[in-house]
């Protein structure tokens, strides 16, 4: 198995050619791109990302906690304030709300850096023009294959093409 | 647009600064420090060193605080809401507004802090197991505080780091001088994959979801502070969304004040363009309105209320001893902001920046006046003759507040993109499939 990296220097070009490998079968395909590019998305796009998982378990995990707290507290030190019930929901709504955000938040983020797979030392197939203009098309193959996908990338307008173990 | 064009300029934006920024800059030191030196003063020989009179023991550091809070809420409404709205033209401005987001808040959360007898003790604010064995009263406004602002510094924070990975990985690409081992680290690897991109704007999707509830949250636990007292001028159920719209009001004159040199400063012309600031300013207009209907609403639910200390209060605010205060905010939020009405003046540069001046200082008063003048007018009239008149102390904490948050603000201009560069590819990349479409 090896790797194949075409560089292309538009994102039309590059879409094109994604969708001439699909069609010959080649679906280990990624690409690199500078932005968001709607057709390319929309070519390797396969399912919703995960994401909002993270984001709501954090939140309920989080709305959890900010009713937890307070009523741990009030338990473990009970002192009645303005004749109020110890465990007085109104107030504790608050700490609950700002903690669901806080923790959705943070668990999206944390969610968001481990399928990035972020951070990373070294990029793999790092290209400094990525991240200005040009947009990359790396095609995951056999070795049967690699001169195909070759010849595929050059038919689609590559300007140039890398080869990574 | 061009990619690489809009690479090229943007990424200029950050090549060693002129003559007038280090001028900036030097001026901001000197304030901040002098700032600072006040602060230390009052350190040592505690809060007497304030204005503080009995019954009104809070004043310019809670309005401060009020203040800056409230500059944060326009960055959030502009990279959140207007992001959920489907707003484009936020785009050149999100960043700058984002980032402006974050330094207001860090810049109110010193408040409280600078506020409190014994500033070194503020961490007994924060619920943690202590041997003095004491919880803190979830039931207090002062502790929902607490919670609603470093959540919303977390997650706003956040928000602005997520959008700025992938721009620090094209600045990472370029750069060649010192800074260029700070962005590696900074952009956590970056490759620009699809994969990447693909959850990226999935969470920033979220972000925008959970950043729009927060910031209303934000300032309605901001006016409670005030309304959940019985304080005469202060308990009113109006206050949440009042403060809400008073605070987004007075962001955006902040967003003005701060766009117009930026981008004179670091030659965006292109990217931040009339239309935007036009925007702005009819953002303006509306919470200006609704600020507007706000203050007549309190003076007629004094007046409805028949409580004679709830409409004592009010007379005194307009007619008592603080009265220039009371009818300055009053011009500056409701009377000169309706200028805008006029196009000619929505898309006069220095017209926009007059009247962004005048609502900055006009949000100020505000929060001043609901402070002093509702503690200076409380139940006991014994209490009524008190005057606060803030010291050299409390000008020099808040100047050096402004020297703060315009400390950062600089040093992020220049060593970060003021503009998002992948944002502003994208939507030249929706602008050229519409007109290819166009054509077809």
């Amino acid at each position: 198995m090896g790797t194949l990296l075409g560089v292309y220097d538009d994102g039309t070009k590059a879409a094109d050619a994604i969708a001439t490998l699909r069609d010959d079968g080649l679906n280990d395909i990624s690409a690199y791109m500078p932005t968001p590019h709607q057709t390319i998305e929309k070519l390797l796009r396969t399912s919703t990302s995960p994401i909002r998982t993270f984001v709501l378990v954090g939140g309920v995990l989080g709305c959890v906690a900010g009713f937890a707290l307070p009523i741990y507290t009030v338990y473990d030190w009970p002192l009645i304030v303005g004749g109020k019930p110890l465990i007085s929901i109104p107030p504790f709504v608050v700490i609950a709300f700002e903690m669901t955000i806080l923790f959705a938040a943070i668990l999206g983020m944390l969610g968001f850096l481990g399928l990035a797979g972020l951070p990373q030392m070294r990029p793999p197939l790092h290209d400094a023009r990525f991240s200005n203009d040009h947009f990359g098309v790396a095609v995951r193959c056999t070795n049967a294959q690699v001169e195909t996908v070759r010849a595929k990338l050059e038919e689609t307008g590559a300007i140039e093409i890398r080869t990574d173990a | 647009m061009a990619y690489a064009k809009i690479n090229a300029d943007i990424l200029r934006t950050l090549q060693p600064p002129g003559r007038t920024y280090y001028g900036a800059l030097g001026l901001v030191a000197v304030v901040l420090s002098f700032g600072i030196y006040a602060f230390a003063q009052q350190w040592q020989h505690g809060l007497g060193v304030a204005g503080y009179e009995h019954p009104i023991l809070w004043g310019v550091y809670i309005t401060n605080f009020v203040f800056w809070v409230g500059i944060a809420h326009s960055g959030t409404l502009i990279s959140a809401v207007l992001f959920l709205f489907r707003a484009k033209w936020r785009t050149s401005v999100a960043r700058a507004a984002e980032a402006m987001t974050v330094f207001a808040v860090m810049t109110a959360g010193l408040f409280p802090i600078i506020h409190i007898g014994r500033p070194w003790f503020f961490y007994w604010l924060i619920p943690y197991p202590n041997e003095r064995q004491l919880w803190v009263n979830f039931q207090s406004p002062l502790i929902w505080d607490v919670f609603a602002i470093t959540t919303y510094l977390t997650v706003s924070a956040m928000f602005l780091f997520l959008g700025l990975i992938p721009d620090i990985a094209a600045v990472r690409d370029r750069c060649t001088d010192w800074r260029k081992p700070l962005y590696r680290v900074l952009a956590l690897g970056w490759s620009g994959s699809t994969r990447q991109w693909f959850h990226h704007a999935a969470l920033y999707g979220f972000f925008a979801a959970l950043a729009t509830p927060l910031v209303v949250s934000v300032h309605s636990v901001v006016s409670w502070d005030f309304a959940m007292s019985i304080l005469p001028g202060w308990h009113s159920t109006i206050f949440a969304p009042y403060f809400v719209a008073g605070a987004i009001f007075s962001g955006l004159a902040m967003v003005i004040t701060l766009l117009i040199p930026l981008r004179k400063l670091l030659g965006l012309e292109e990217y931040i363009t009339i239309r935007h600031f036009e925007n702005l300013a009819k953002l303006i207009i509306v919470t200006s309105l609704i600020v507007g209907y706000a203050y007549i609403t309190e003076f007629f639910i004094a007046w409805y209320s028949g409580s004679p200390f709830e409409q004592g209060t009010f007379y005194d605010r307009m007619f008592g001893q603080y009265r220039m205060l009371s009818w300055g905010m009053f011009t500056c939020n409701v009377i000169i902001p309706l200028v805008f009405f006029w196009k000619r003046v929505r898309t006069n540069l220095i017209a926009l920046f007059v009247v962004s001046i005048f609502i900055n200082i006009g949000m100020w008063l505000e929060r001043y006046v609901i402070i002093v003048t509702s503690l200076s007018h409380d139940f006991d009239p014994a209490n009524w003759s008190g005057v606060y008149q803030p010291t050299w102390v409390e000008g020099a904490i808040t100047a050096g507040s402004f020297a703060f948050f315009f400390f950062f603000f600089l040093v992020f201009i220049k060593n970060f993109p003021s503009i998002s560069i992948t944002e502003m590819k994208e939507s030249s990349q929706h602008a050229e499939l519409f007109d290819s479409n166009l054509a077809r």
